[in-house]
């Protein structure tokens, strides 16, 4: 499929009381970097008082969603966004790089063999070809915090599981076509599991950054064994592991 | 001052909701709240409560709840009614669309809603928590209400203490009025992904409501739509409530207040916010029809709606239950003042310790 960046951003309704600024059709990183240029460009008119009736925006992978009130006038609204998003340019990066440690033993990667399998690979190339990938984190969607990284290797595309599992354990790394994610809470899923984290990726009680990762945030996944990832993991628990030293730098 | 109730059955379904939580969209967190936003503010109105208090919203049936300390008010606004159960073992109706009183040692038994959800509102609003600057329950992800889950037995909720009369009661003056006729969407974003005959369909013909529904959304069944060349998937965007998601079968998916953030089918259009609401009082096997209009009307319509409210809020009245004594009509020399009603059991007369109403309760008065 030939992806297609729209010359002009469109702006589709969505119901009356959001508009979806859509920037192309695929995912892919000229199409994000439109959308992470929109974003910047609504934050400094938010910021500076011109976008009263705003609510809050979505960016997504290829779109941004801007939730508005509904007893304001859309329409003046959607021709503000319209000549907003023409002008906002693209945006390369804006976020951090974070070292994230996993563990692929097998407990925590059901799948890792299976895959390795399929693919013609050892699980250790499976795990190599993981940790070597820089992600980009394109958005966050489907549960709290649940991010959808882009940059998988070709050789790790993988369809997702014919019967979905009725429980993905809280914080297991998946693959699932192009995409890699990881689950911040025990839910079904059909993604494949290759690992899992110790790190929460989503806390509640943290208002300021409730998740841990943000769209434009790079992510590297860092392999450590499963004493270590117990270890962690205990921390995480007791409040005692600080999620900033996951930070490696400025994306 | 707090009053608290102790929750003696958690009903079904029954969860602490507000206005929803709003901001944290871009991290996946929906907004949730009150799947029917005018009833909980009727609920809220009734007590004299701030529109977006928070409320015990109940899905199939009523909680009981024991108040421990107050006194306190509780409201019902929706097809639901219940009774008071006084320490001593006696009993009152509570109508709906009225508030009822509680002593310390007072149960209020709400029974089951007639269909669709109503609101049980407590003086002040339900005082819990703030999480991510919401009370509202999501359960998928344990946010907010009581550990992000439905009330259970043994639960405590904290309210404020009654100022004032404790003995006037408000009521709902007059009917509630819902909208009628097909429920009106604005069409898109995606509506470029079905062939004309699919939309002309989609407005044309009624649709089924089926037992699949929850507050994340519900499932309709009719003739199915047909996708154009463009096909069933799309690359994930935004969805919001009221969003009408047409998966490859054809058949429609309207999601509710729990609407996850995003999503990857086609949306052919959304149901605007003044209509949303009545999705929830659906039954399964009812037949809806959608109906476009622009955003203009789209507009008016929630301005009418938010009129309608305010009108049923400036009808509310207040009147003395049956049993308690009216004093104004004793000052004003009426002394048959109709306060005691001969067919409901006597709140005040029948009460063989002879507890002071007026000074709440205290029997030393």
């Amino acid at each position: 499929m030939t992806a297609i960046a729209h010359l002009s951003p469109r702006l589709l309704p969505l119901g009356d009381g959001a508009w979806t600024v859509e920037f192309g059709d695929a995912i892919e990183p000229a199409i994000h970097g439109r959308v992470l240029g929109f974003c910047r460009a609504l934050e400094t008119a938010a910021g500076s008082g011109r976008l009263p009736e705003v609510v809050e925006w979505v960016p997504a992978f290829r779109s941004v969603t801007v939730h508005f009130d509904p007893a304001a006038d859309a329409l003046a609204l959607g021709e503000r966004l319209a000549a907003l998003a023409t002008d906002s340019g693209s945006l390369a990066a804006l976020g951090s790089r974070w070292r994230i440690p996993v563990c692929f033993d097998a407990e925590c990667a059901p799948d890792l063999a299976e895959v390795a399998a399929a693919r013609g690979l050892k699980p250790e190339e499976v795990v190599a070809l993981l940790t070597g990938t820089v992600f980009s984190v394109y958005m966050l969607g489907f549960l709290p915090g649940f991010p959808y990284l882009g940059g998988l290797p070709p050789a790790l595309e993988m369809p997702r599981l014919a019967n979905p599992r009725k429980a993905v354990p809280a914080r297991s790394i998946a693959v699932a076509g192009r995409m890699c994610a990881a689950y911040p809470w025990e839910s079904p899923g059909g993604w494949r599991l290759l690992g899992r984290t110790p790190v929460r990726l989503f806390d509640p009680a943290d208002a300021t950054r409730p998740a841990l990762l943000a769209p434009g945030d790079e992510v590297v996944w860092q392999a450590v064994d499963r004493g270590a990832y117990d270890d962690l993991e205990r921390r995480a628990a007791a409040g005692s592991f600080d999620k900033e030293t996951l930070k490696a730098s400025a994306a | 001052m707090n009053a608290v109730v102790e929750v003696i059955d958690g009903g079904t379904a029954v969860a602490v909701q507000d206005c929803g939580r709003t901001g944290y969209r871009s991290l996946g967190v929906p907004v949730s709240g009150a799947i029917d936003p005018f009833l909980m503010a009727a609920a809220n109105a009734l007590l004299g409560n701030a529109p977006d208090a928070a409320v015990l919203e109940v899905g199939l049936a009523g909680p009981a709840l024991k108040a421990l300390s107050g006194v306190l008010r509780i409201s019902l606004a929706g097809n639901l009614g219940g009774q008071v159960v006084t320490s001593r073992g006696q009993a009152r109706k509570i109508q709906p669309w009225q508030t009822a009183t509680l002593l310390p040692g007072d149960t209020a038994r709400i029974g089951a809603n007639g269909g669709g959800v109503a609101y049980v509102g407590l003086s002040g609003g339900v005082d819990v928590p703030r999480q991510l600057g919401s009370r509202a329950t999501y359960a998928r992800a344990a946010l907010g209400g009581i550990g992000g889950r439905y009330l259970a037995a043994g639960d405590r909720l904290a309210c404020q203490v009654l100022s004032g009369d404790p003995w006037l009661e408000s009521s709902g003056g007059s009917d509630w009025l819902e909208e009628e006729g097909a429920l009106r969407v604005i069409l898109g974003p995606q509506d470029d992904h079905f062939t004309a005959a699919a939309l002309q369909d989609f407005l044309g013909r009624p649709w089924r409501v089926t037992r699949d529904m929850d507050r994340m959304g519900l499932r309709l069944e009719g003739h199915p739509l047909a996708h154009n060349q463009k096909g069933a998937d799309i690359v994930s965007d935004g969805v919001v409530p009221g969003s009408i998601q047409v998966p490859a079968n054809g058949q429609p998916i309207v999601l509710l207040a729990d609407a996850q953030t995003s999503g990857g089918y086609p949306k052919i259009a959304t149901v605007i916010r003044a209509d949303l609401p009545r999705l929830a009082h659906l039954r399964p096997g009812e037949e809806i029809r959608f109906a476009a209009v622009d955003h203009a009307a789209a507009r008016a319509a929630l301005l009418r709606r938010t009129q309608t409210l305010a009108l049923w809020v400036e009808g509310i009245t207040t009147f003395r239950p049956p049993g308690v004594l009216d004093e104004g009509a004793l000052y004003g020399g009426n002394l048959v003042s109709g306060a005691v009603r001969g067919d409901e059991p006597a709140l005040y007369w029948n009460n063989p310790q002879g507890d002071c109403l007026a000074c709440n309760h205290q029997p030393q008065c």
